[in-house]
């Protein structure tokens, strides 16, 4: 049970969204300019950024909706996604996206865990200052969206199958849809 | 050095607001919800919690801003600023009320990890009078700072040890809040020392 009471049958960050409005609107506004704008990095490189440093950070609702995102830029193609969370260095990903990855762990671990030589190894692959810029925000951002979800104890299905639409919805649609009309899949599970 | 290319003598978070204005619209837009406005929690609480939080990421920037401008919030005296130290160094044995402490050990668990909240720690804070939306706030301010603070540490900003600084940042934002400002424009307490004290931590 949620530490407060949340509206019933909202999953993971949902339920808080639906219980602060305002709170809600910048947050999701984040999400949509670090995610979805035109950006050098594909939405699919930056939703893999976003899964990566929660499911370092074990947030079951955000790694497995932003998996399912991920997934969905790149027609479903859960394997790779599956294989940047746990292991990057081994993922059929580029090298750059490979050192970014690096910072993003040390972000999750704290700020001052990213060195020069970590930026270096970024910026030789071919990182420029805004995705060494937007990987670091993506990646404190994830820090935060994943302590709000845990935080407060909310309701997470488990079940990969649960976010499949979800995903869809996040990839396609984006995050400033307006959700509350919508009932989201993963409530009818 | 910060880890990338920023505007000179924009402290912490500040040159990364003018690097990147998309970012920072809602970004300002979520602490002025959280830090200002109408709230069963002050504002000088509510700054308080951010404090706190990154006192315990070891912020430098973020602890001193917000400590500063939770100090102005209550006076702006010395015993004020002593206050929010001793704060920092244990909020358990200050004058805070019950509900406040109760509300710091929330955020204090929430700075390690959201798990790391119990349901003893929710029913403390509760039945010291804390409200649902005063439990999601302090949750939801606590976990902002741990995205600011690894945004600000994580490039290696520039974090000044004058304390000058901090205090005109506190007096600027208790009275003005966080959105609607010019952040490009230099501080009076850097631009009057360029080449002296300011400049030697910069290089530092």
């Amino acid at each position: 049970m949620a530490h407060i009471q949340l509206p019933q049958g909202m999953p993971g960050i949902v339920g808080p969204l639906a219980f602060s409005p305002d709170t809600a609107k910048p947050l999701l506004e984040l999400a949509e300019v670090l995610l979805r704008a035109p950006n050098t990095l594909t939405s699919a490189e930056r939703e893999m950024i976003a899964a990566h440093v929660s499911y370092r950070n074990e947030c079951d609702f955000c790694q497995l909706s932003h998996s399912a995102a991920a997934a969905a830029h790149l027609n479903g193609n859960f394997d790779l996604v599956e294989q940047i969370k746990v292991n990057p260095e081994g993922a059929a990903v580029s090298d750059k996206l490979k050192a970014l990855l690096m910072i993003a762990g040390k972000v999750q671990q704290g700020g001052k865990q990213v060195t020069p030589a970590d930026i270096a190894r970024a910026r030789e692959r071919g990182a420029t200052d805004k995705e060494i810029h937007d990987t670091v925000l993506i990646a404190a951002a994830f820090c935060m969206y994943n302590r709000y979800v845990d935080g407060l104890a909310t309701w997470q299905p488990r079940e990969r199958e649960a976010y499949r639409e979800m995903g869809e919805q996040m990839a396609h649609q984006g995050y400033t849809r307006d959700r509350f009309k919508e009932t989201p899949k993963a409530a009818q599970a | 050095m910060a880890h990338i290319a920023l505007m000179e003598g924009l402290p912490g978070i500040r040159g990364l607001m003018v690097f990147s204005p998309e970012t920072a619209k809602p970004l300002c837009e979520l602490v002025q919800v959280l830090l200002t406005g109408p709230h069963s929690l002050t504002p000088a609480e509510r700054e308080m919690i951010a404090t706190y939080v990154s006192s315990e990421n070891d912020c430098y920037f973020c602890q001193h801003c917000h400590g500063s401008t939770a100090a102005q919030h209550l006076g702006g005296g010395e015993k004020d600023y002593e206050f929010i130290a001793e704060m920092k160094r244990g909020f358990e044995s200050t004058a805070l009320s019950p509900k406040m402490k109760a509300l710091l050990n929330i955020a204090g668990k929430v700075q390690k990890g959201g798990k790391q909240v119990s349901t003893a720690d929710v029913e403390r804070a509760r039945q010291e009078g804390a409200t649902d939306k005063e439990i999601h706030d302090t949750v939801l301010i606590a976990a902002a700072f741990c995205m600011f603070n690894r945004y600000v540490d994580g490039l290696a900003t520039w974090q000044p040890h004058d304390p000058d600084v901090y205090r005109e940042i506190g007096r600027h934002t208790a009275r003005l809040g966080y959105v609607g400002r010019d952040y490009k424009k230099p501080l009076e307490s850097i631009a009057s020392k360029q080449g002296s004290s300011a400049m030697r931590v910069a290089g530092s």
